[in-house]
Formats: C-alpha cells, sequence, structure tokens
C-alpha cells in the first residue's frame, strides 16, 4: 500500500456534487421564504425558483442515482463499523492532541466509515423525504388532485420542512468538517480537480498506471521512492 | 313669511332625506352614453320612437306600461315572477323565506312595514305595503328601460309631515319622450336602486356605488367604458326577465366553467366566461394559481379592496344613538371627507352613528353560497354578536371556497326579553314612525303588529354582523392581490381555519425545536473549535 495523488473524483461527480450543492443553498433560501422565516424576496419569486430548481435537482439526482448503480460506486456509501470508532475518537479526544486524521482514502473507500455512514443518511433517508413529499407539493400545485382530498396535507408540509431543517443541520456539520484533518483548500481542491491523497494497493497502482494514466498524478520522487 | 319657511325647509331637510334624493340624478346621468355590452348583444330590429302604440299622449306610468305590454305582451307574466317584484325568495336549501318582505338587515332594519319609503325601490306603481298589485299596468318598465337618464321614482307616500316637503320640485317627466327611448338597462338603471342600497351612494354593498355608472379601469375592469364596458346583464344573464346571479341564490364554486360552444350558460360567475383554469398556462406561477381556484374564489384575489374610487361605504351603524334632537329637532353632522371631496354622514338623527370606510380590505370567511339568515322568528343568544346572515362553508366541503365580503357591524335593536331582532316602523304619517317622532319602542310596536309578531315591550340593542359578497369592482390584472399578502405570518387569510397556507402556518414546536437543534449544533461546533484551537496553542508552548 502506499499513497498517491489520483483522480478520486471524476467529472461527473464534481459537476453533481457543485450543482447539488448550489441547488440545496438555493432551495434553502427559496424554502425559508416561502415558509416565511425571511422576507428578502417577495413569495412568488421564491416560488418560482424553488419549483424550477426543485425540478432540475430531480433530473440531477436521477443521472446521479444511475452513475452510482452502474459505475459501481455505491459501494463508497455501504455502512461499515470498521474503524468507526477509531474516527469518532478521533474527532473527540485525538483531534485536540495533535493526532493526525486516521484515515486515509482506499481506492474504494473513498470515504470515512462516520462520513459514509452521514452521506448514506442523506441519501437514503434525508433527500427522499425531500423529493417525496416535494412531488407531491409539486403534484398538487401544478394542479394534480386526488378525489376525496380537498386541502393540501399538512403532512406533507411538515415532512419538507423537517427534512429541510435536517439538511441545514448536515450542510453546518459538513462545512465545520472542512477544517478538520487538514486545511480548507486541502479540502476543496479535490472537489475542484478531482485529485487527492489514496491509499493504493500495488493491484490498484499498477491498474491505474496502465489503464488510467491521467488519473494518477504522483510526483517522480515519490513515485520513484514507491518503486 | 319666506325666511320662516326657509328655515323650516333647511331643518327638515336636513331630518329627512336629502341623501336619498340623489337616487334617481346621481346614476341617471349619462344620455351620450356608448352602447354598454350585454350578455346576448344584439343590433335591434327596432326603432322604438316609430311604434304607433308609443306616439300618444302618457300621463302617467301605467300608461306607459300598458303600451309596452300591447306588443311585450308575455313582459307582465315574466316581471311578475321575478323577485324584483315579488321581494320575496323561498330558499330550498334552507327553507327560509327571504327577501325584502321577510328580512331585517342591519341598515335601515326592515323594508317590511315601511313601503311607503321603500317601494321606491319596488318596480310597481303604487305599492304601498306588500299587498302587491295585480294588475300588470302597475310594473314600471322604466326604471330598467329607460336610456333617457330623465326618468326616476319617488316614495309612494310623503312619510311624516317633517319629510313631505323633501320630494316637491322635481322636473316633470316627458313620458313621451321616455317612452319613445326605452332600450336594454344600463349600469346605470340597475344602478339607480343598487348603488344606493341602505339608503345612499354604496352604504350597503361597497363594491356598488355610483362611480360605477362610469368607472375608470383601474375601479373595474369589466364595467369601465375604457375597458370591457359591459352592463350588469352581461354577467346578471337573463333569459325571460329572470336574472341569475342573486346573493339568495349563491354559487360559491362553479365547477361548469364555460360550457359547450353554443350554449350561453344563465350563470353569473367568473368561470361561466374565463373557464375553470382562468389563468393562461404560461409560467409555473399561473399553474399554481389555475389550481388555487379549487379553494379561492376570484373575487378573493381579484378584489383588492372595496369603496374604491372616491365614493365611500358605510361600516358601522350604531342605532343605540338614534333620536338625538337639537331644539325639538332632527340634526345630521357630516364629518367624513370621502375620496371624491363629498361630505358623507357621520350621525344623522333618524339613524345613529355611522363610521364611513374606503379602500377597504376585505373579510375573508369559507363560503358554500348557502346563508342562514337570522329572521324575525330567530331566537338567539344575546350574549354573543349576532350574524344576520350567517355564512355556510368550510375547509371540508368542496362547494366552499374562500370568499371575500364586506362585513357591516351594526348595533341594533332588537326585543330584549324574546331574543329576536325587530321590524321598526320607520316611515308613516302617523305618531309611531320613527322618523318623525323619534320614540323607537313605539315604532317597534307598530312594525311588530304590522307583522302580526309578538313584542315583549323591552327594547335592548346587539351588535350585528352582515356579510355581503365583494365581488364587483374587479380591478386590471396588474392590481391583483399579491401572493404575500395571504402567504404572510400576518395576511389577509389570517381568520381562515382549516387549511395550510405555506408562509402562513408554521408547525411552531417544529420550528422552535428545529433552531434549537441548530443552534445547539453551533454552538457545539464553536466549542470544539474552541478546544482545538486551546489545545494547538497548549502544545505550542509545551
Amino acid at each position: 500500500m502506499s499513497m498517491h495523488r489520483i483522480m478520486i473524483y471524476t467529472r461527473f461527480e464534481r459537476l453533481w456534487h457543485w450543482l447539488q450543492a448550489g441547488a440545496i443553498l438555493t432551495l434553502l433560501f427559496t424554502g425559508l421564504r416561502i415558509h416565511g422565516t425571511h422576507t428578502l424576496i417577495s413569495f412568488e419569486t421564491a416560488a418560482t425558483i424553488h419549483n424550477i430548481v426543485a425540478i432540475g435537482l430531480l433530473v440531477l439526482w436521477a443521472f446521479a442515482t444511475f452513475w452510482l448503480f452502474t459505475t459501481s460506486n455505491w459501494r463508497h456509501y455501504m455502512p461499515t463499523k470498521q474503524g468507526l470508532w477509531r474516527i469518532i475518537r478521533f474527532y473527540s479526544y485525538g483531534i485536540f492532541q495533535g493526532e493526525h486524521h486516521p484515515y486515509h482514502k482506499a481506492f474504494w473507500r473513498k470515504h470515512n466509515p462516520l462520513q459514509a455512514a452521514a452521506y448514506l443518511g442523506l441519501k437514503i433517508v434525508i433527500f427522499p423525504m425531500v423529493w417525496i413529499s416535494g412531488l407531491i407539493y409539486l403534484y398538487i400545485v401544478l394542479g394534480g388532485s386526488w378525489s376525496g382530498l380537498l386541502n393540501f396535507p399538512a403532512a406533507v408540509a411538515f415532512t419538507h420542512t423537517l427534512a429541510a431543517f435536517a439538511l441545514i443541520l448536515f450542510l453546518i456539520i459538513h462545512l465545520y468538517m472542512l477544517t478538520i484533518g487538514g486545511s480548507l483548500i486541502q479540502h476543496i481542491t479535490p472537489m475542484i480537480n478531482g485529485f487527492d491523497e489514496v491509499d493504493l494497493s500495488q493491484v490498484e497502482e499498477a491498474y491505474l498506471e496502465a489503464d488510467e494514466p491521467n488519473h494518477i498524478k504522483d510526483d517522480i520522487n515519490q513515485s520513484e521512492n514507491h518503486r | 313669511m319666506e325666511r320662516c319657511l326657509q328655515y323650516l325647509q333647511v331643518s327638515l331637510l336636513i331630518t329627512c332625506f336629502s341623501g336619498m334624493m340623489v337616487f334617481a340624478t346621481d346614476a341617471q346621468s349619462s344620455e351620450t352614453h356608448t352602447i354598454e355590452k350585454t350578455a346576448n348583444p344584439i343590433n335591434t330590429t327596432a326603432n322604438h320612437s316609430q311604434f304607433k302604440a308609443l306616439q300618444q299622449k302618457f300621463n302617467s306610468g301605467p300608461e306607459v306600461t300598458k303600451a309596452c305590454l300591447s306588443c311585450h305582451n308575455q313582459a307582465g307574466k315574466q316581471i311578475q315572477k321575478n323577485i324584483h317584484w315579488t321581494w320575496s325568495y323561498h330558499n330550498k336549501k334552507t327553507g327560509q323565506l327571504l327577501g325584502k318582505e321577510h328580512l331585517i338587515n342591519n341598515f335601515c332594519s326592515n323594508a317590511r312595514g315601511n313601503e311607503g319609503m321603500c317601494a321606491q325601490c319596488h318596480i310597481s306603481y303604487g305599492a304601498k305595503n306588500f299587498k302587491l298589485p295585480k294588475k300588470q299596468s302597475q310594473i314600471d318598465c322604466l326604471v330598467c328601460h329607460d336610456t333617457t337618464g330623465s326618468y326616476y321614482r319617488l316614495p309612494p307616500t310623503k312619510g311624516s309631515p317633517a319629510c313631505s316637503i323633501l320630494f316637491a320640485g322635481k322636473k316633470p317627466i316627458q313620458w313621451e319622450h321616455v317612452a319613445q327611448n326605452v332600450g336594454l338597462p344600463r349600469r346605470s338603471n340597475c344602478g339607480s336602486c343598487h348603488f344606493n342600497g341602505g339608503g345612499g351612494d354604496n352604504v350597503k354593498h361597497g363594491d356598488l356605488s355610483s362611480i360605477m355608472a362610469n368607472p375608470t379601469k383601474d375601479v373595474d375592469i369589466h364595467m369601465s367604458p375604457d375597458g370591457q364596458n359591459f352592463a350588469c346583464t352581461a354577467c346578471h344573464v337573463t333569459k325571460n326577465h329572470q336574472w341569475s346571479g342573486s346573493r339568495y341564490q349563491g354559487l360559491a364554486r362553479d365547477l361548469k366553467g364555460t360550457g359547450k360552444p353554443g350554449f350561453r350558460r344563465v350563470a353569473t360567475s367568473c368561470e361561466s366566461c374565463h373557464g375553470l383554469e382562468p389563468h393562461p398556462k404560461d409560467s409555473i406561477k399561473h399553474l399554481t394559481l389555475n389550481t388555487h381556484v379549487k379553494r379561492v374564489a376570484c373575487q378573493a384575489c381579484h378584489i383588492p379592496s372595496f369603496a374604491r374610487g372616491g365614493v365611500a361605504t358605510r361600516t358601522f351603524w350604531d342605532w343605540r344613538t338614534a333620536g338625538r334632537t337639537k331644539k325639538g329637532l332632527g340634526f345630521m353632522e357630516e364629518n367624513y371627507t370621502q375620496g371624491n371631496g363629498k361630505k358623507r354622514e357621520t350621525y344623522w338623527s333618524i339613524k345613529g352613528n355611522f363610521k364611513n370606510g374606503e379602500n377597504i380590505v376585505p373579510y375573508y370567511a369559507w363560503y358554500n353560497g348557502v346563508n342562514t339568515y337570522t329572521t324575525v322568528d330567530t331566537h338567539f343568544d344575546p350574549t354573543k354578536p349576532v350574524d344576520i346572515n350567517h355564512l355556510e362553508g368550510s375547509a371540508n366541503d368542496a362547494a366552499s371556497r374562500i370568499w371575500p365580503f364586506k362585513r357591516m357591524v351594526t348595533w341594533l335593536q332588537y326585543d330584549k326579553k324574546y331574543n329576536n331582532l325587530v321590524y321598526t316602523h320607520l316611515w308613516g304619517n302617523d305618531d309611531e314612525s320613527f322618523w318623525g317622532n323619534f320614540k323607537l319602542k313605539k315604532a317597534i310596536a307598530r312594525g311588530m303588529k304590522d307583522a302580526n309578531k309578538p313584542f315583549s315591550g323591552e327594547v335592548g340593542f346587539i351588535k350585528t354582523y352582515s356579510y355581503w359578497p365583494t365581488t364587483h369592482m374587479v380591478a386590471p390584472k396588474e392590481k391583483a392581490v399579491a401572493c404575500m399578502e395571504c402567504h404572510a405570518t400576518d395576511g389577509r387569510l389570517n381568520e381562515i381555519k382549516g387549511i395550510y397556507i405555506a408562509g402562513h402556518h408554521h408547525f411552531t414546536w417544529l420550528d422552535k425545536t428545529a433552531w434549537l437543534v441548530i443552534a445547539l449544533t453551533g454552538s457545539g461546533i464553536l466549542l470544539h473549535m474552541l478546544i482545538r484551537l486551546f489545545a494547538a496553542v497548549r502544545r505550542k508552548k509545551s
């Protein structure tokens, strides 16, 4: 096993991340306006933007889901207990002792166990809460109706609001994590150019050098050291 | 002698009906009017001035009517079925007898027993009580069909001698001229009564004032000569002298829309012209608005306020203060100046204290088209305000929508022992009429006796509400109510229950808990960060 700078976030993944980030921020801003938390823009502007961006995000999610399953990238999000305790111990104790982050990204495991669990929760709990309630919302708002359903069901609004608050919570923690185990730039750069330090097995290294030479960007010294 | 007469005239004028006199003149003033559109635009095939039947000397209304009926030989029968004639309507949904013959309102309280005055607006000649004339020649065709603006009506009786002088001095009607110039009813024809409901310009409805004879587009997009120039009958579609759109037969949610091509719908609803999806499907906003149609009446957004255009409506009336005199004479105070500069009454001995208002944001309520009236026979709980017409409907009723109303607030006399509303004898040349004698108990006793209703003799005053659907004064679409006027913490629909309105309703505990959790997380992060910094500094030192 050896550390290498390799392409860990491919172009689509980065595009997905940033479009999703932009969409979620826009949706939170406009959603909170619709909710009545602020009045920085008019209700109708907020509602229009919210609807359009929401439809856009749904399309993006459709592509992302397809991508996750066809490229096997879903494996990154499988929950694991292995190493979980060490991560928790680091955040709550080790970090204060000046220890280094115990986790090294692996080729098929680019998130630490806690991170993977958080992202999985986001994908299978919070996001579905948002889009299922949101789709019902859209369906009704754009003219759909159920027989027997007269009024907009408040439970839909409740779920949608609850999910939005959960997202805000996620965002706060997500952003704070950028400051842990490396500098802000170190954390953001991989999501811009795609490259990050990853612990590769010899097989993975050989594969990348042979088949994806553009995806491995070791400086010469480092790679010579490994040889 | 002259001075004496002058004094008498002035004081009596104030005592009685200076406001009422406006009726015939104000509203019908437009001889050079462009043709108003009706629901069934026709290029007429007849010139009434050339009809032999009309080329004769007329001395009275009934003579003209006979001439009309000599050609329009079904019109008499048709009219005698019309509510403008019967003043009575049996509501099959509530089983109640409605109409001016029966109801008590919270303006001048009752037409019943005061026909000598109120039947000025009954489409008959000489109806002095509810024993309606059977003769068709007693129908007044001209009040609706005069196009000259020179026709007018006076109260059938002169009332108390204190009031009689008022109705002298009108120019005699030129019957031949009027008869030869009949046509379809114009806004000013309907307006001669309906603009003056409640005893003066726009007093009652709030959305029907003399302004509506020639409104600007801003006041009414449909009826403005610069807009659609609709006559009232463009929407109040008529068939055989029966027209649609009575408050008594409310249709709060039209599910039929325009109907099939070629079939004119006898319906007075926005949807009967604009369809069930009235907004163009060209934006998310418009699609959203089309779904609002299901639960929100068109009028709720498209009439942002009523009593627009310069004429005030009465919003509050206090009968408790009626009957005050100065040196034995009634008096009037006019301390409200309305938009067009005219002064409006704030006190009148014969009626009590008033409040007037303009550009008023409506009162919104669920409404399914049915009103349950508090009639003279209804016994109520006097500890609570009484709804003269209780609006039926709720969020759980598919026929209901959120409708705008003018809510009239009046302290009205009632029978304090039997807890019911009363007929008050206001008008009459006798010593019991309130307008002349200012003795309320006596006037009520007479009013109830005439109607064969019991009266305990104990008079109290009760706070009453009446609700008038706001449905005229439709503004241009740019001036419709903005989304955020309802979708706001403090919005127009604060009183509306049973639905979730985004931006207005919140799950308060969810919001509170969520923001608390977010704040705690933020503080936790801050704490974590501080410990990291502190630990780093300490490590550096050691």
